[in-house]
């Protein structure tokens, strides 16, 4: 078993009426209730918009990120799996591709020999 | 890093999101003024993004509604700040957004709990303005009270999104004109509005009730959506009129029929044959309380009379048992006041029932200008009916199956199919 990010990103709301927004809730908490279950689930948390960013060897510190929503990062889990596959797999189910966003899988890199 | 919570339920945040959007929605009008209704908008649709974000990674919290609040006060809070050179809010509390002491106080007051009612009747009374059509007043009312989006719009209003975002659009800039809204204090006012707002109300409440569409769910949400918005002007000390009492018996009555309605398969059960111990007792009880808080006054409305022949039904254990006569006389009475054919078929019903299918045959000739139901499917409905239950089979025959033609979606269809059986037509 290895641990895997995933990074959230887009998944616009933009024109959905309230019942569809709390349809598309009520898929998140079906999906994050399966990982849960399945004991896939670590952690995980959503993040603000806008922020910070700091650059450079001059340290210049811009606000932001702002872009097109489908490149912000809205949040991240922590999953375990048995392989960059499996994790994938799972990914899959996310319901934020109903809403034209991505789900990018990486693996959390362990100290080993 | 937190770990999600995993026994989150949702199940009890049904509907949710879309109660409170009108909630949020009737407070952020009353503090931007009509002219701000996209503002508006943003600010509900920006705080159920909000709650939704986060909601999908810790999960619901213990107290929903109020987390909403909380989201669209502060939201408010930033756009009012952001726009306020540029914009001239609600003229009653322009003043007091204006400047910076006294924004944030202003804000938590109006998303106060006895304020929020406040505004949702008070916004009530602008929508239902006699400048927009009355079926527009029920589609505004859905938007900015019920937090009805353009999908289920579309669905209520059988109509295509894009029609629905055009007419909207058009609707909003009636709106505009009329500023801030009206302060529920002024009680003439109020009162002159108030056969409006029933009249929309009682449309949105009959479209779910005798819609067209099969699509039952959004049925129900309209009668549940109109009869809460009664319920709200029947308990307020201003907008608790003997009509607006009368109709909030009338949709208390009619909604308690609705369990025994349709059959497992969701099939339509007449009133005459439904399971009365179906019936919503608690819903009937409110209903006959209201309509004997309605008739205290001394007006006597249409919807008085709708009430009453509801509560004749409503107190009668069975067909037999009811007092038709009664329910005749009634029918007489709002033939007065609304002079329709629709008022006249309903009323030949009652004969039927009263004095025997055949007199309620001769009632239906008798209409004045029966020639405006002839694509009407409760004419063909009622008169085949009547002459199932008087024996004439072979003469039912030819009516239930021009009720059959003009049938409005499955379940009616399925309905007609199984009187047709019953009356002698060869099995399909």
């Amino acid at each position: 078993m290895a641990n895997y990010l995933y990074i959230f990103r887009g998944g616009d709301m933009a024109g959905l009426s309230p019942q569809q927004m709390e349809e598309n809730m009520k898929k998140w908490g079906a999906w994050m209730g399966q990982l849960s279950q399945a004991g896939n689930l670590k952690g995980g948390d959503p993040l603000g918009e806008g922020g910070r960013v700091v650059t450079g060897k001059k340290k210049t510190v811009t606000d932001g990120p702002f872009g097109e929503t489908k490149d912000l990062v809205g949040g991240y889990l922590l999953v375990t799996a048995a392989s960059l596959d499996a994790a994938t797999e799972l990914a899959r189910g996310c319901p934020i591709f109903e809403r034209e966003g991505s789900v990018e899988v990486r693996e959390v890199r362990e100290m080993r020999m | 890093m937190t770990t999600p919570e995993p026994t989150t339920t949702t199940s009890d945040v049904e509907n949710l999101f879309r109660r409170e959007a009108g909630r949020m929605s009737a407070v952020v009008v009353r503090l931007l003024g009509l002219g701000h209704l996209d503002l508006a908008e943003d600010i509900v649709h920006d705080a159920l993004v909000q709650a939704l974000e986060v909601w999908k990674f810790r999960g619901v919290p213990a107290n929903p509604a109020a987390w909403l609040m909380a989201a669209a006060k502060n939201r408010a809070i930033d756009v009012i700040r952001r726009e306020r050179t540029a914009r001239r809010f609600a003229p009653e509390v322009a003043d007091l957004l204006s400047t910076e002491w006294s924004l944030v106080p202003t804000v938590a007051s109006a998303f106060e709990d006895k304020e929020i009612v406040d505004a949702e009747l008070r916004l009530m009374f602008e929508l239902c303005d006699g400048r927009l059509a009355e079926d527009t007043q029920v589609m505004v009312v859905l938007k900015y009270l019920c937090g009805f989006g353009v999908r289920e719009l579309a669905q209520a209003f059988l109509s295509g999104e894009e029609a629905i975002e055009k007419r909207l659009v058009r609707a909003r800039a009636t709106l505009q004109a009329a500023g801030g809204l009206a302060d529920l204090g002024d009680a003439s006012r109020a009162r002159a509005r108030a056969p409006a707002v029933c009249r929309a109300l009682y449309l949105m409440f009959s479209e779910g009730y005798h819609g067209s569409d099969p699509r039952a769910v959004v049925r129900e949400e309209l009668c549940a959506e109109a009869l809460r918005l009664a319920a709200l002007m029947a308990d307020h000390p201003v907008t608790a009129v003997g009509e607006v009492k009368a109709l909030f018996a009338l949709m208390c009555l009619l909604a308690a029929r609705l369990p025994a309605r349709c059959d497992a398969g969701g099939d339509l059960i007449p009133l005459d044959e439904q399971d009365r111990s179906r019936w919503d007792a608690a819903l009937n009880a409110r209903g006959l309380t209201a309509l004997a808080e309605a008739t205290a006054g001394e007006t006597v409305s249409e919807m008085h009379l709708e009430a009453a022949i509801a509560a004749q039904h409503a107190m009668a254990p069975s067909v037999e048992a009811t007092d038709w006569p009664a329910i005749v006389t009634l029918y007489d009475r709002l033939a007065v006041m609304r002079p329709s054919p629709v008022v006249a078929l309903n009323r030949a019903v009652a004969v039927g029932f009263a004095r025997g299918p055949a007199a309620g045959l001769a009632a239906i000739d008798a209409i004045e200008s029966l020639g405006r139901l002839d694509d009407y499917l409760f004419l063909a409905a009622t008169r085949a009916d009547l002459l199932r239950r008087s024996g004439h089979r072979a003469e039912a025959l030819p009516h239930y199956l021009r009720a059959r033609e003009l049938a409005r979606n499955d379940p009616e269809r399925r309905f007609f199919d199984r009187r047709l059986e019953e009356c002698g037509a060869p099995r399909k």
